[in-house]
């Protein structure tokens, strides 16, 4: 019976038929490890927005703390601060503090490593994506952040597509263009070039390239660059439509190359080729924000259904699915307590069922251990 | 010199910076002073200082606790003979102005923020163990603050909260506040339970203007100290209206002290700006029986040591030595409570 109706799903996964989960899901029985991340007594961890480990097991957590401030006195208003790069090893002692006073660090999105161990974060309110080589010196930028900051900030536009359910991440003031009109794209294509709207995440195929989801903004695509960062394409504009988006959360890639993206406000996941093609979507898994793909032969996928920052009654569980979208199980619901997650925004999976969980709703970084069921 | 200011604070300063609040005598008569001492006993270290004495609270240890509003709003622990202890949640995400802080009967410390709109537990050793509410994020920019009239409040999310209090039971209390006019439970887990109030003002009963202090007793009632609408309100503990205490003037916050037999203070705190004749009528604190029967009063307005220049909070953990903060001043002050009527038989001393 079981394998008929997987039988069945692989048929509709060939036919490009969205896959929804109509059976009963399974719960994956799991454990949270008590105090996963030893941080020093001066250093606070604020909303834990990012988290990654490298190859070695190190995990590093970037995340929005402190203050963003903007300063006074000057004829125009410059933002600063808000966020700070942490390494622990893995046993979960603190390593180093990385891109300290970094002019891009103010509103952490994502950290994401790299195969060669570099490590990349993601900042919304900079717009930058940067690259650290594994000693913490920067070797690459993507973006600009702005010279200053509007004061008070711009009247937000209203998302173009509905669909969302406003995850509480209102699209930013576009502060440079984005929407439509720039560039002469449809709304949310975006530049050719690296200028993001509130970027969210990164990947990269096995060449190297580099996919930025871009992202929380205006803009709704996803940007492709050359290991150097040269621009390549991006594609994806506002919309409900299969290639469009309405709030580019999270991304992934396979070993194939495939691209996967959380495309929240959609709620679905849509998978495309590395150019762009768009191959089949992945929905029933409720609102896709983090993402994260299994290294290794047999690869799955996790996505969390992250509950939004105003309510904890609703959603919150993470899914682990297989390439094709069927679903293995689910673990976890929206809560404080340990084992429930309060807006999960990073998950890292480097092993399969040891995994790191970022949260911005509990300020804290869980560290789970998935058993089978 | 650089100055930073951030950008909830830009936000509130600007919006709230000429709001007043009416103050009023109270209408309670003849009430008796009671006989005290009053004397300063934190002792900072060497460049170290107070800003706005916000919120105060000991533990069961008798290690008072400040959270102050200086160059950033820090929190502070002392011990028991007011010597610097320790700083916790420095550079914590979610401090930016402060408005309260209470410690739990198990000795976590809570923080109220009404800058970032967040109540946060640290556990004894000062570490975060659970957050409720929601900092603004910061990539939406300094965004205004919202004018006329207000969506519904949010089960989750709180608009410049003022206080936290806890039942036997552990159920969280917080009054929200300066936006929000309401009081929200949460069971310990951080779950709503229920509301009273809403995102609007209001003078009837179990609406509030204001709702700036918040205490629970031993039965799990609620004492809400309804600032603007000059009285306390008192709950059950599903939050059903119990009683209107409206003869104390404008109650600025609340405190109920441990049992066996417990008692209410409360602040008829004289008004930020020292508005004309304001000292003459307000600035004292009251000293209840639970039922809102006054025992008597203590204080007065003034900004020199042994007075009180805007009491924003106040301790009571021992109903004899009162632990009071205070905005205007940049202190916090220890008041010992002595017998108001001495016994005429003579006591062995």
């Amino acid at each position: 019976m079981r394998r008929s109706l997987q039988l069945l799903l692989a048929a509709m996964l060939g036919a490009g038929i969205p896959v929804a989960a109509q059976l009963p899901v399974p719960e994956i029985p799991f454990d949270s490890a008590a105090d996963p991340l030893k941080f020093p007594e001066t250093i606070p961890l604020g909303e834990a927005a990012g988290v990654a480990t490298n190859s070695k097991g190190d995990v590093f957590v970037y995340t929005r703390t402190g203050h963003p401030t903007v300063s006074l006195g000057t004829s125009r208003a410059f933002a600063h601060g808000g966020s700070r790069l942490f390494q622990f090893d893995r046993s979960g002692k603190f390593v180093r503090e990385i891109g300290q006073e970094s002019y891009g660090f103010m509103f952490a999105q994502q950290v994401r490593i790299d195969p060669q161990d570099n490590i990349w974060t993601v900042d919304q309110m900079s717009t930058m994506v940067i690259k650290f080589d594994p000693n913490g010196q920067v070797q690459m930028l993507l973006g600009r952040k702005a010279e200053a900051v509007p004061l008070p900030a711009p009247a937000v536009a209203p998302p173009a597509a509905a669909g969302g359910e406003g995850r509480g991440a209102a699209p930013a003031p576009a502060a440079g263009g984005g929407g439509a009109g720039r560039g002469g794209g449809p709304p949310g294509a975006g530049v050719a070039q690296d200028v993001f709207q509130r970027p969210a995440d990164v990947a990269w195929d096995a060449a190297g390239n580099i996919y930025v989801a871009d992202g929380m903004g205006n803009n709704a695509r996803v940007a492709k660059f050359d290991r150097n960062g040269k621009f390549v394409k991006s594609w994806g504009s506002r919309g409900t439509a299969t290639g469009q988006f309405n709030m580019v959360h999270g991304i992934a890639i396979d070993a194939q190359g495939n691209v996967y993206v959380a495309d929240s406000g959609n709620k679905r996941i849509q998978v495309f080729d590395g150019e762009g093609t768009f191959k089949t979507q992945i929905v029933g898994v409720g609102t896709p924000a983090a993402l994260c793909i299994t290294p290794g032969p047999r690869q799955y996928l996790y996505s969390s259904n992250s509950n939004p920052p105003d309510d904890i009654d609703v959603a919150g569980e993470i899914y682990k699915m297989e390439l094709s979208g069927r679903i293995v199980g689910k673990f976890g619901r929206a809560g404080k307590q340990m084992k429930e997650f309060g807006t999960v925004n990073a998950i890292d999976c480097r092993s399969e069922n040891e995994l790191y969980v970022g949260e911005t709703g509990n300020w804290r970084v869980q560290k789970l251990t998935l058993r089978s069921n | 010199m650089k100055r930073c200011l951030t950008f909830l604070s830009v936000v509130v300063a600007v919006l709230f910076a000429g709001s007043a609040f009416a103050q009023s005598k109270a209408k309670a008569q003849n009430v008796p002073e009671i006989p005290h001492e009053i004397r300063p006993f934190l002792k900072l270290p060497p460049g170290m200082y107070l800003g706005e004495a916000i919120g105060v609270a000991t533990n069961s240890k008798g290690h008072v606790f400040v959270y102050t509003r200086s160059a950033n709003t820090r929190l502070f622990e002392f011990d028991q003979n007011g010597a610097f202890v320790r700083e916790i949640g420095e550079g914590n995400y979610g401090f930016e102005f402060a408005h309260s802080v209470r410690v739990d009967p198990q000795d976590n410390i809570w923080v109220v923020d009404e800058g970032t709109n967040m109540v946060i537990k640290f556990n004894p050793a000062g570490r975060v163990v659970m957050v409720l509410g929601h900092r603004p994020e910061a990539v939406a920019g300094a965004v205004p603050a919202p004018t006329g009239p207000q969506p519904p409040a949010e089960k989750y999310l709180f608009r410049r909260p003022t206080d936290v209090a806890w039942d036997p039971q552990g159920n969280i209390f917080v009054s929200d506040g300066y936006v929000n006019h309401r009081v929200v439970k949460y069971d310990k887990n951080g779950r709503f339970i229920t509301q009273v109030g809403s995102e609007k003002s209001g003078s009837e009963p179990s609406q509030f203007n204001t709702p700036h202090g918040i205490a629970v007793d031993l039965q799990g009632n609620v004492y809400v100290a309804d600032r603007a609408n000059q009285r306390m309100q008192v709950f059950d503990n599903n939050l059903v209206r119990k009683a209107i205490y409206d003869n104390i003037g404008n109650s600025w916050t609340v405190c109920v002290s441990p049992g066996p037999h417990q008692y209410l203070f409360t602040s008829n705190s004289n008004p930020n700006g020292n508005t004309p004749g304001s000292w003459d009528i307000t600035g004292e604190i009251y000293k209840m029986e639970l039922d809102g029967t006054i025992i008597g009063k203590f204080g007065h307005a003034s900004k020199v040591p042994g007075g009180f220049q805007v009491v924003h909070m106040l301790d009571c953990r021992n109903p004899n030595e009162i632990i009071v903060a205070e905005i205007e001043s940049w202190r916090v002050q220890k008041i010992t409570l002595k017998p108001q009527a001495p016994a005429k038989t003579s006591v062995a001393r």
